[in-house]
């Protein structure tokens, strides 16, 4: 497995954000994580992360216990991640945004920063020839001397996604990828989500869009207050009772 | 063609102020003027160390007059009361202030916004009212007098000596020109990038996995030395030192030549720090209206070059580059149209 939620609760005061939420995730699947506003989406995301420590319950990534963990160990360990509300770093260029998302893969020490060695610049150029390659992969090259704050908005999301594949994650977090999206938009952003599953990197995302979650997801997780009340195959998440209800509002015993 | 040309203009204007620069005292500068000048490379330490913390990686400091006065005593008080040269109590001063600021930065850092720069501004004062009040080491108000020159170097064909003003004048551009290779360097690194981006969004930056606390420490921590090491010089080149010079006011003056020469540019803190330096001696002639006419400059600058003297000499250079470009570059804006544009939704 490559993650595991064993039991994960995280609890805001007298809120129950997230509820005993297990859920096992195994090597190159994309998996969705989906439910009504509020059923703890991002919750679950921002606990994965390190954003937030977990009341209570283990988060094992390649079996190690990564609960309570810093955001930045997280992401050295091989977790990226995209915002519902895009976070690129706004006065810098696209081609800067992706070298910062690659911080953590750079060799060198301070003092090779500081003396311009040739470490720095090997593995600057060792980053560059990668970097390059991501972004022609994504059709952004054209622009990676643009301030990243400049694009529409379509392409702010295109740049963040690659901003987290620039850390070679081995899982990554899409959170609500397709939103302001047009159909054409999404049609495109699906391939590059297959694109990037054919890297090796397992997919786990939050989408509300129905059509992008039941064609490309292997497996599906459904949340509704915080917790977990269907998980299966896009096809059996379809007919589960407990979704319908939780989407339609029909009074279903929440069972899974 | 357009990047070209920026970069060849901007290597032609660092060469020629590098050579006004030693140059200056050369062509027969009154005595009071390069004092001026040895002033405002000192001040331009002190921006530079202010820019770090404040300029890249947004989190304002206005301790730095603290810092300036430890670098400044602990470097006079190994050297009048320990006897050490100039060089090594320099260094160290540089690396006590270093560690200082380390250890003070590790709680402090994790404020947020005002509450960091409340928390900067009472370690200023502490410092100074150490320096006030602890008065068997540090003879209080009264300053410490009789500073040391620094030793003369031996160099086998020649020896230098630093006990004229022109030589303090040289020996602070040499150090504040190697400061600027290395603070170059550094800021064109992972480093500087990672400063940047906790400046833009420190929680985007956590998850793109840059450890905060390390990187707010280590900007911290090296705009502290920065600071330091321009004490050293300062109290090697007035010889007294007394806590008057290590006030908030002081702490102020060098964050307003950050603001105005413009933050998180190597040559806008340059800029600032010594067209201020040199517009606040030469305005003493008049007097009271003095504060006045600077406050009065301060806000026309920040209305109208909110990007401070840096923004406005890359608009100029940039408009220099489209005048002598043989190619018309290609308009940003038509880039941008031939993408599909979305609707903003739900953010």
């Amino acid at each position: 497995m490559l993650l595991e939620c064993c039991n994960v609760t995280m609890k805001f005061g007298g809120l129950t954000a997230v509820d005993k939420v297990s859920i096992q995730i195994a090597e190159n699947q994309i998996i969705g994580l989906i439910g009504p506003n509020g059923s703890g989406k991002t919750t679950l995301f921002n606990i994965v992360t390190g954003l937030y420590k977990p009341t209570s319950g283990r988060i094992l990534f390649l079996g190690q216990d990564i609960a309570g963990r810093k955001p930045d160990y997280i992401t050295r360990a091989g977790i990226a991640r995209t915002f519902q509300n895009i976070r690129l770093f706004n006065s810098m260029t696209v081609w800067e945004n992706v070298q910062v998302g690659r911080h953590c893969r750079f060799g060198e020490s301070l003092f090779d920063d500081l003396f311009n060695s040739r470490r720095k610049i090997q593995e600057q150029n060792k980053a560059n020839a990668f970097l390059a390659e991501l972004l022609a992969m994504f059709n952004l090259y054209e622009l990676k001397d643009e301030l990243a704050r400049n694009l529409p908005y379509g392409l702010q999301r295109k740049v963040e996604i690659v901003r987290a594949l620039a850390s070679e994650p081995k899982l990554l977090l899409l959170d609500e990828p397709a939103a302001g999206m047009n159909a054409a938009e999404t049609e495109s952003l699906m391939q590059y989500i297959s694109q990037i599953h054919h890297m090796g990197i397992t997919i786990l995302v939050v989408e509300h869009d129905m059509k992008l979650v039941m064609n490309i997801c292997d497996r599906i997780a459904v949340l509704n207050h915080g917790k977990l009340i269907a998980w299966g195959s896009p096809a059996e998440i379809q007919t589960n009772d407990a979704v319908i209800g939780a989407y339609l509002g029909k009074q279903v015993m929440a069972g899974a | 063609m357009l990047v070209v040309n920026i970069n060849k203009l901007k290597t032609l204007g660092l060469v020629i102020c590098i050579a006004v620069a030693f140059a200056l005292p050369l062509m027969g500068l009154k005595a009071y003027y390069l004092h001026i000048a040895v002033l405002g490379l000192i001040h331009g330490l002190l921006v530079l160390g202010l820019n770090l913390i404040a300029g890249y990686t947004g989190q304002l400091s206005l301790a730095q007059a603290g810092f300036f006065g430890l670098g400044s005593y602990i470097t006079a008080l190994l050297m009048l009361n320990a006897g050490m040269s100039f060089w090594l109590a320099a260094l160290l001063g540089i690396l006590a202030t270093g560690t200082f600021a380390a250890c003070v930065g590790l709680p402090t850092l994790r404020l947020k916004g005002p509450y960091f720069v409340i928390s900067t501004l009472g370690l200023g004062e502490i410092i100074r009212l150490v320096f006030v009040h602890w008065e068997s080491v540090t003879r209080g108000p009264n300053g410490l007098a009789g500073i040391p020159a620094p030793d003369p170097i031996d160099l086998g064909f020649m020896v230098l000596t630093f006990e004229s003003k022109t030589s303090a004048y040289y020996l602070i551009l040499v150090v504040l020109l190697v400061t600027i290779y290395f603070y170059h360097n550094l800021i064109d690194s992972r480093v500087g990038r990672a400063f940047r981006a906790i400046r833009d969004d420190s929680i985007a930056a956590e998850v793109m996995g840059i450890n905060l606390t390390a990187y707010k420490v280590l900007a911290f921590a090296a705009g502290a030395m920065l600071s330091a090491l321009a004490g050293a010089l300062y109290t090697s080149y007035i010889r007294f030192i007394s806590p008057d010079t290590f006030t908030i006011g002081e702490a102020v003056n060098i964050l307003i030549m950050l603001v105005l020469g413009g933050m998180g540019t190597i040559s806008g803190a340059l800029a600032g720090a010594l067209g201020i330096t040199y517009l606040l001696e030469t305005m003493r002639i008049f007097a009271d209206y003095r504060m006045v006419i600077y406050g009065l400059l301060m806000f026309v600058i920040i209305v109208y070059m909110p990007q401070g003297l840096a923004g406005l000499g890359n608009s100029l250079l940039e408009r220099m580059a489209i005048i002598f470009s043989p190619n018309t570059p290609k308009p940003v804006a038509k880039v941008k149209a031939e993408l599909p544009h979305s609707v903003e939704g739900e953010v």
